[in-house]
């Protein structure tokens, strides 16, 4: 299935269901990101519950030295 | 003690986490300034680019509170979407609502920024609001109910310093929340200066991460806010037009 992941088009396995198996599949294990789906902001204690669809836009954001 | 919100502080310098030419240099100036607080922007990831580390991973954060800014956002919503990110990754319920509104002058858009508080504080946040330093506008902030007003001595990175001290001192004397000092600091000058008007704490980034020798830097802005914030405690001399001697005028020696 194709998803737009932080503005590009990606060909993701159709086995990733879940924004949790996304997430595994990106490798962001443990690293402190935020997933936000269609524009909502996906908690990470809903990862494995929340589907992942063809034609999602996910923005996958974390935190980056600033002032 | 610093109090901002439900959060107190012993040191009044928060100090920027951008543009360290490496993660040592920035650990260890982290540790010379004295902060036990830090500020993050909020980025996409470079999922596909491996090239791009994540720049804390070497940092213990634990001992820090960790306050994040909306920076990059132009509009109260953006703002406001910045926020909420934060807030689901757990750092603190403390946001800089920084909205910028002129590319140029990287100057906080006013209105934007009022509506992006006004959203944030009926939402539960500790906000600390980024301002120009307009006293009116100071003002008004606080009477919305931010926890903080951060005016910012010069723009972004320019590193001029306090370009209006008049409009500062105005800020500090009628505030009624913290004022923390933030951007346009170059040199620990500007931070001893912004506290002697009275300025609570300093927010600054470049004028350490861009110093010939950030860690060094970083110690002397830690004296320059401890110098800064007892002279002002102590009250300065009047200044006065002519010289007076300050040894005794009697009873002098002749040759």
């Amino acid at each position: 299935m194709e998803l737009i992941i932080n503005g590009t088009p990606r060909d993701i396995p159709e086995d990733r269901k879940t924004v949790g198996s996304l997430v595994e599949h990106l490798q962001l294990g443990g690293k402190k990101a935020v997933v936000e789906r269609n524009g909502t902001i996906i908690k990470k204690e809903k990862h494995d519950e929340e589907p992942v669809q063809d034609g999602d836009t996910f923005e996958i954001v974390h935190f980056v030295g600033g002032g | 003690m610093l109090k901002i919100g439900g959060y107190t502080f012993a040191s009044r310098l928060f100090l920027g986490t951008g543009k360290y030419a490496d993660a040592r240099t920035q650990k260890e100036a982290v540790q010379a300034s004295g902060t036990e607080v830090l500020t993050f922007a909020v980025r996409r990831m470079n999922l596909f680019d491996e090239s791009q580390p994540d720049p804390f991973e070497s940092m213990d954060l634990s001992g820090f509170r960790l306050l994040p800014n909306t920076a990059g956002a132009k509009t109260a919503e953006e703002a406001v979407r910045i926020a909420h990110i934060a807030a689901a990754a757990d750092m603190c319920d403390m946001i800089k609502v920084e909205v910028i509104g002129c590319d140029k002058t990287l100057l906080p858009d006013p209105v934007e920024t009022i509506k992006a508080s006004e959203t944030l504080l009926g939402e539960g946040y500790t906000v600390l609001a980024y301002t120009s330093d307009d006293v009116v506008l100071a003002r008004r902030l606080q009477d919305l109910g931010v926890h903080a007003v951060m005016p910012g001595a010069a723009p972004i990175g320019t590193g001029l310093g306090i370009i209006n001290p008049y409009n500062l001192s105005h800020i500090v004397e009628q505030a009624d929340v913290p004022v923390i000092v933030d951007a346009g600091i170059g040199s620990p000058k500007d931070a001893a200066q912004a506290m002697e008007l009275g300025a609570d704490g300093i927010l600054l980034n470049t004028a350490v991460s861009g110093a010939g020798n950030p860690v060094k830097m970083a110690e002397a802005m830690n004296y320059a806010l401890e110098a800064g914030k007892l002279g002002y405690e102590a009250g300065r001399i009047e200044k006065k037009y002519y010289a007076q001697a300050s040894s005794p005028t009697e009873g002098l020696s002749r040759l």
